[in-house]
């Protein structure tokens, strides 16, 4: 399969087999108006397969999104058909909107306010800011 | 230091010196009560109680009260705007019109810090579901520091239903904080402490258990809390789980002469009646406590001073 490369844009690369769909989705890319390709099952050095996204004509992404979806994705920044800028991601520290309580008896499920949650330490968990309910980024993704 | 316009939502929200001047000034209240009778003349508490209490709002508004200041509020929701679907955010800025401080107690938890965050006035966390109770915390904590003097290197039981106690959810993040506390964390499985908790635990020195009798003599402090029915969604889980754990003057034979047996009440049947005249049940003294340190607490965020 032959995915032609982007001139101006951004490649999002590395991403966890399976995931690539939940990264789209959550970049709003709908495909109305710019090019977007998206590979899913491509062969990984790193890992057996990865999926990756090609965004032309995107230079702005929430990278504290990205990097909670999946932060052992790599996200290239092409211009002129030349990588740029190669941006690392990591695990962000709070996140508003994009993780959901799932506890009842949280304050969320009755006042309208953001879902905010902030990082335990350096792990990869997250607690609620408001009932102070754990999640693990991994757990988010399945 | 001080306190004055600071939100009390947690415990933490209080460094340990701050802690420690505020039960400083509950010992001069103590000592001299009357010194205190017009130290809040001209304030105006509002006590917003969206769950029932009897304690907590009476002990607040006696506080109030005591400290020469005015009351007003709600004491169940029905009687509210709160009836018409208004949100936290709206009533606080709505009482913030009137009032000077704000309690608030609600079944949702982090509804206090919703308040605080909508609000430019102090707002006092008087429990929020099974989250926090951080002046349950103050009552606790006082009620030890005047037999102890000190909260390091204490055994401290928790007995019940830790996972719903907001009260003990609250006192083991403060007693975090003190060196050598040592927690014996005595529940059913179904009842241990929820998973931030355990979290908050890690690196601590605790152990969990299902048998009171046999760590009793190791402990200097039990708290006992009752398994509440409005926490469960399922009648049969709170009918199989009410009645695990009674401490009874047989239970005590091998405690400790020193030990106290602390409860934030209500109590139901989980200390017998005949433990009330032991002078190590120290409950109705820790209810008392509580008024002098939260009138201790309204001073201090009003920025009030004697």
């Amino acid at each position: 399969m032959t995915i032609e490369g982007i001139g101006n844009g951004i490649v999002i690369d590395h991403i966890r087999a399976g995931f690539g769909i939940k990264v789209l989705g959550y970049l709003g890319a709908t495909g109305k108006s710019d090019t977007v390709a998206f590979i899913m099952n491509a062969p990984s050095k790193k890992h057996s397969r990865k999926d990756i996204i090609k965004l032309e004509n995107t230079n702005d992404l929430d990278l504290t999104v990205l990097g909670l979806i999946d932060h052992n994705a790599t996200v290239n920044v092409i211009k002129n058909h030349e990588i740029v800028d190669k941006i690392k991601l990591s695990l962000p520290e709070k996140v508003t909107n994009v993780i959901r309580c799932k506890n009842p008896r949280c304050v969320t499920s009755i006042e309208s306010i953001s879902h905010t949650f902030q990082r335990v330490g350096d792990s990869d968990t997250y607690h609620c800011v408001y009932c102070d309910d754990l999640v693990k980024a991994d757990a988010y993704l399945k | 230091m001080s306190l004055k316009g600071k939100s009390l939502i947690e415990p933490l929200n209080f460094t340990v010196a701050e802690m420690d001047e505020l039960f400083n000034e509950a010992e001069r209240i103590i000592a001299n009560p009357r010194d205190y009778a017009e130290a809040c003349k001209g304030y105006l508490l509002a006590t917003l109680f969206y769950e029932p209490s009897t304690r907590t709002r009476f002990s607040f508004e006696a506080a109030m009260l005591r400290l020469g200041g005015q009351i007003i509020g709600f004491s169940e929701p029905n009687s509210s705007a709160v009836s018409k679907g208004e949100s936290i955010a709206d009533t606080i800025r709505t009482v913030e019109c009137y009032a000077d401080v704000a309690v608030m107690r609600h079944p949702k938890e982090g509804s206090a810090m919703v308040a605080a965050m909508s609000s430019d006035f102090p707002v006092i966390n008087a429990g929020d579901g099974g989250h926090h109770h951080p002046t349950q915390t103050l009552t606790d904590l006082l009620t030890i520091r005047l037999r102890h003097g000190n909260f390091n290197n204490l055994t401290v039981g928790m007995c019940g239903d830790l996972k719903f106690g907001r009260t003990v959810h609250s006192l083991i993040r403060a007693l975090l904080r003190y060196t050598g506390v040592r927690f014996v964390l005595i529940s059913p499985d179904e009842l241990k402490v929820p998973d931030y908790v355990r979290e908050e635990l890690k690196g601590a020195n605790f152990t969990e258990t299902q048998d009171l009798t046999a760590v009793m003599p190791e402990l200097d402090v039990l708290y006992m809390t009752r398994v509440q029915r409005e926490r469960f969604f399922n009648e049969e889980d709170y009918v199989r789980l009410k009645d695990r754990y009674i401490l009874d003057m047989d239970k005590l034979q091998n405690a400790k002469e020193s030990l106290m047996v602390l409860h934030p009440l209500p109590r139901v049947n989980e200390i017998a009646v005949e433990v009330d005249d032991d002078p190590r049940a120290v409950y109705f003294q820790q209810a008392k406590n509580g008024m002098y340190v939260r009138m201790a607490l309204i001073m201090a965020v009003l920025g009030v001073k004697v």
